[in-house]
């Protein structure tokens, strides 16, 4: 299994590196984003709109980050994976990578942020620690809800209408916590926003390694 | 009598609109006599939650062993489920207008009800735009079971990380000062019982419709 998972992450990254204008995309789409909200606000002295505005980025960039992991794989790269792969490590090993890509995506917004719009961030570590575990959640969720999405037709649209609704206590938690630590709040008041937030990212990757296994072969 | 349930779906119901209106309340601040749509407002959410949990509870068992009833008794029921959803929202947007002065306040527990309609939409959609049986009854499967955890999550933990203006949180009036007073409970015990089981009744109606549909190819 763990062999299984490491050839499919680096196949992955392999796939991506192939692909390199859908990555460009991605990246240019994250940039050029917060560029307008630059132009539209110039700056933000406001912490909650600094704060909700950068969450909503990052859902939106994620989104159509993942949205390509089960909806754009062709039909005959999939009868390749059925016969070589269990559809737990396929599930995982695409979480694991999402993961790495939204995290990529959260820490280069928040750079192009702090040069255009200001970065009022105080506790820094614990601001990417919130990234780390909001962006193992955020992949985990939109990589199953991919997977759902890709059975159905008009499965871009599908794609957003399912996992927002299902992603708003997640993004609830981000945001309270970001907006603690851009506060610069301590670790005594956190860490129960953490361990929330770490036991909902265990419940999703438990879910979708439960349920993918169902969508996987039909 | 195979069907006395039904009897006593209608006798409580009729039973809990009679007594409702008509006995007395205690005089509470701000809720007077709006304190009557307790029977109506709280008693929708229950059976819109009984029916949900029939609908979760069917999904798992066509995942264990795909036989097509199954699906049609967990869509129905989430069907069925969504219509006492919208009125549980109608009758407390009149309430919350009465009470609080306007029709929609940013707080937990009306989020939750509104992402739970949102959710179950999405089904409903993601039902929809899958033409195949087998896989639309899978997928949806799957989308069920997911949905309903993560609004657990949102329903069960989040409100407690917060205050809120809804009975039950944040020292407002809630079960606790009602049960004082056992006149109302004798009302609105029956009505959760009435109003749950019309639901059910609703639902069996639905799937007998559904059935016959699907035998005459329609």
């Amino acid at each position: 299994m763990l062999n299984e998972l490491k050839n499919l992450i680096s196949k992955e990254i392999l796939l991506e590196w192939r692909q390199k204008y859908s990555f460009g995309g991605i990246l240019l789409y994250v940039v050029s984003t917060v560029f307008v909200c630059f132009l539209s606000f110039k700056k933000i002295v406001d912490v909650p709109t600094w704060n909700a505005l950068f969450w909503i980025i990052i859902l939106f960039a994620s989104v159509s980050a993942v949205a390509k992991s089960f909806i754009q794989e062709s039909r005959g790269r999939l009868l390749y994976y059925y016969t070589i792969a269990s559809p737990q490590s396929i599930i995982l090993s695409k979480i694991i990578y999402n993961s790495f890509l939204v995290c990529f995506l959260s820490v280069l917004s928040l750079g192009v942020y702090s040069v255009m719009i200001g970065n009022p961030v105080q506790n820094l570590s614990m601001f990417f620690l919130t990234i780390i575990l909001g962006s193992l959640g955020l992949s985990s969720v939109l990589t199953l809800v991919s997977a759902i999405a890709s059975k159905a037709a008009n499965n871009l649209t599908l794609m957003s209408v399912l996992s927002f609704p299902v992603i708003i206590p997640l993004l609830i938690i981000l945001i309270k916590l970001s907006k603690n630590s851009i506060d610069g709040i301590g670790w005594s008041v956190n860490y129960r926003y953490f361990i929330s937030l770490f036991s909902l990212d265990m419940i999703v990757i438990i879910l979708a390694f439960l349920l993918f296994p169902y969508l996987w072969r039909d | 009598m195979k069907h006395w349930w039904k009897f006593v779906a209608v006798l409580f119901v009729l039973y809990a609109i009679i007594a409702g209106f008509l006995m007395d309340v205690p005089a509470l601040p701000i809720l007077h006599e709006t304190i009557r749509n307790l029977y109506f407002h709280v008693t929708m959410w229950m059976a819109m939650m009984v029916l949900m949990t029939i609908s979760l509870i069917y999904s798992i068992r066509h995942l264990s062993g795909f036989k097509n009833e199954h699906d049609i008794v967990a869509s129905e029921a989430a069907n069925t489920g969504l219509l006492f959803g919208f009125m549980g929202l109608v009758t407390g947007m009149i309430w919350a207008r009465f009470t609080w002065g306007t029709w929609w306040v940013a707080d937990p527990k009306l989020n939750g009800a509104a992402i739970t309609i949102l959710i179950y939409l999405a089904y409903v959609v993601l039902r929809n735009s899958i033409d195949e049986e087998q896989k639309r009854a899978k997928v949806s499967a799957v989308y069920n079971i997911f949905s309903y955890i993560m609004l657990l999550v949102f329903l069960l933990v989040l409100p407690r990380m917060t205050d809120s203006l809804h009975p039950g949180n944040g020292g407002n009036p809630a079960f606790s000062t009602y049960d004082l007073d056992n006149n109302m409970r004798m009302v609105f015990y029956p009505a959760v019982i009435g109003w749950t089981l019309l639901g059910v009744w609703m639902m069996t109606l639905k799937i007998r419709i559904k059935k016959i549909k699907l035998k005459k190819g329609l």
